[in-house]
């Protein structure tokens, strides 16, 4: 039934995700700031309203907190919400009903109830928007058991670990970044799951294994392509989940190249990318050729200065460079 | 009215509602060109609000703002060029090009800083209070924040502390009718914020924020009563943003569609606070014409210069990105 390489926009695959698991489960439902209006949410919304009603589309005052735990609430008397937080920043009010409650549920009650809530959030970074309009956060949640983290780069996975957060019986925390919505790509009409914990290969390589998730994934590919022109040949993964973490995937591309470097979207300390670091060196580490490397945020807020933020958002010069220098190392 | 307050006092106010609506109109075009790029919340319309606050306070006491504090911000003291600056991410900025229009600060001014976490500085401020009241300094902290920021509930916790300590501070809610594109009636079903004290035991008052006089009367009730130490306060000042939530007009997704009605737009015109209370200071024989006259060419030609300083300014260097991440 799927029509040959449409194309849609990452926003607008989103937005179909949830009108057709809407369309198939009365229990799901969208809840969060901006639903009905464009304002916040880009595309993704559009459409919802018209469609599924005030009692299923509900736009909230501002009150992250009361609004989260209102969601894993009706998770646990059995609908499968999303709530929806247009800056991820926004969604610190809610860290009580995320981390203290949605998370250790299902293990304090000993397996008695779950929380299939899917707490969706936009990472808004640039723009000179500066520090609490830009946080990437994906760290902090992962670091918590309880909960699962995606954070798709494609409108094809965009849509896949949608429909997987909704169909998944725990908290699914699913990050996308706005700096993605107006990328097109393949998606199949029909109804479809990326399952949560896989990861992919974008391009097949075997001189350095290159790591990323969300948006530093397309920044990666581009980099990939800059070096195979240079006659570096790059394995470029995007893990679309940061909890749990493909390990299978990651330790076989590690183990062909004997490389490392992982690009992620957030900050360095104990980050995303630490984690990666660490897992390759605590079981392949006799695989390894040469130090792993990392490209984050340097540890510091986001500034507003379009001066500042130039440099403090790493892009895909930032991976070359890195691997270039990776790349010497033996020969050092 | 006339007799109760000199002449200075009353033109003073003037002149600084005409300051924050001159240097807020005067970034419309450059936001429209594109060249200022942080989002800027215009406060035009609710000058009456930061003026009639600022000015019963002392430069000793605190203020904390929100997304929308460029008028706090100057009515309290804070520098204009360096408003400007930091709007286009200068060094030479009040936050030094690293925060941008919606973190705004002045410490010296007694404004303590504004951040656009919905809230966010509602506890904050009761801790400047609590501090005031803990070093028995004669001080009044005011938090200024919106009418969509009585959905967090961190504004609940916050009134029943102050109230159990009865701490200086002044919750000063700007009704402005909208919460973004959420009209009050779809973020509250009764329309009684001034209310929003009462539970806690905290008196609230329902000002006309378009009215600068009453503005001021009602903090300098509020002040003496801080000062006395029977604060809290709640105040509830209904006012109409003239302008969109973020920049210029309700501008979505490049569709210069306003989302509020147009009538109801065309009704808050006509209660301009600035011209209102020019209409009164022509009507008390205070001003007349030619001094407006002046006084609005001597405020554009601070608005001017300080854009000439902003543009003229440095951007921060690169090196110096991780400068202020901690005190050295
Ligand atoms: C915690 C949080 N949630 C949501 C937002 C997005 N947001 C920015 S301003 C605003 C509306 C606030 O309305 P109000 O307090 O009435 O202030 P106004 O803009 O009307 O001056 C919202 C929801 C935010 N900045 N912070």
């Amino acid at each position: 039934m799927s029509l040959k390489n449409r194309k849609l926009q990452y926003s607008l695959a989103i937005n179909e995700a949830i009108h057709q698991m809407m369309e198939i489960d009365e229990s799901v439902f969208l809840i969060g700031q901006g639903v009905k209006s464009p304002w916040y949410v880009g595309n993704t919304a559009r459409g919802l309203l018209e469609r599924f009603g005030d009692e299923r589309v509900i736009d909230t005052p501002v009150s992250e907190n009361a609004i989260t735990g209102a969601a894993v609430g009706a998770a646990i008397a059995g609908m499968r919400p999303i709530v929806v937080h247009p800056r991820m920043d926004f969604m610190m009010y809610a860290m009580d009903p995320i981390i203290n409650e949605s998370a250790n549920w299902h293990y304090m009650f000993g397996g008695n109830s779950t929380v299939p809530v899917v707490i969706w959030s936009i990472i808004n970074r640039g723009g000179e928007q500066a520090a609490q309009h830009s946080q990437s956060l994906h760290t902090l949640c992962a670091h918590i058991p309880g909960l699962k983290v995606v954070m798709p780069a494609t409108p094809y996975d965009v849509k896949g670990l949608m429909i997987a957060a909704i169909k998944d019986d725990n908290p699914v925390i699913y990050i996308d970044d706005r700096w993605l919505y107006n990328l097109e790509g393949d998606v199949p009409e029909e109804i479809y799951s990326v399952p949560i914990g896989k990861g992919i290969i974008c391009k097949k390589g075997k001189d350095i294994t290159l790591v990323s998730v969300s948006y530093m994934a397309i920044e990666a590919i581009k980099a990939a392509e800059y070096l195979k022109k240079e006659g570096i040949d790059v394995e470029v993964i995007d893990l679309r989940s940061v909890k749990p973490i493909d390990k299978e995937l990651l330790f076989e591309s590690v183990k062909k190249t004997g490389r490392l470097i992982i690009a992620d979207c957030g900050w360095k300390t104990c980050g995303f990318a630490a984690e990666i670091s660490a897992m390759v060196c605590e079981n392949i580490f006799e695989y390894l050729k040469s130090p792993i490397a990392r490209i984050t945020l340097p540890d510091t807020p986001a500034p507003a200065s379009f001066a500042l933020e130039k440099v403090y958002y790493p892009k895909s010069d930032n991976i070359i460079a890195k691997i270039q220098e990776v790349l010497k190392w033996e020969t050092k | 009215m006339r007799k109760k307050y000199n002449k200075n006092f009353l033109v003073g106010l003037y002149r600084t509602m005409m300051r924050i609506r001159i240097c807020e109109e005067s970034l419309v075009e450059p936001i429209l060109r594109g060249e200022v790029k942080c989002p800027c919340h215009l406060y035009s319309g609710e000058e009456a609000i930061a003026t009639g606050v600022c000015a019963a306070l002392d430069e000793s006491d605190y203020i904390f703002g929100s997304h929308r504090s460029h008028g706090h911000y100057l009515a309290k003291g804070g520098s204009m060029p360096e408003l400007i600056a930091e709007i286009y991410g200068k060094e030479t900025g009040c936050s030094k090009g690293r925060g941008g229009s919606m973190h705004l600060i002045a410490p010296e001014k007694g404004m303590l800083g504004a951040v656009p976490i919905v809230g966010g500085t509602i506890s904050i401020a009761l801790g400047a209070a609590l501090a005031s009241k803990i070093r028995k300094q004669k001080r009044v902290t005011v938090s200024f924040f919106g009418d969509g920021t009585t959905g967090e509930g961190v504004l609940y916790e916050s009134l029943n502390f102050a109230s159990l300590k009865k701490l200086p501070i002044i919750f000063a809610c700007e009704n402005n009718l909208y919460s973004t594109h959420l009209p009050i009636r779809e973020c509250r079903l009764q329309n009684n914020i001034f209310k929003t004290g009462v539970p806690f035991g905290i008196p609230g008052d329902r000002v006309d924020g378009n009215n600068v006089l009453k503005v001021y009367e009602s903090t300098k009730a509020a002040v003496e009563i801080c000062k006395k130490g029977n604060g809290p306060v709640f105040i509830e000042f209904l006012t109409y943003r003239l302008r969109g939530h973020v920049g210029p007009d309700d501008n979505i997704h490049g569709m210069r569609t306003d989302i509020r009605p147009k009538e109801e737009i065309e009704r808050w015109q006509k209660k301009d606070p600035i011209k209102r209370y020019e209409r009164f200071l022509f009507k008390n024989k205070i001003l007349v014409k030619q001094e407006v006259e002046m006084i609005r060419k001597e405020v554009e030609q601070e608005v001017n210069n300080s854009f000439a300083f902003a543009l003229s300014s440095s951007y921060p260097k690169e090196m110096e990105l991780t400068k202020y991440v901690f005190k050295e």
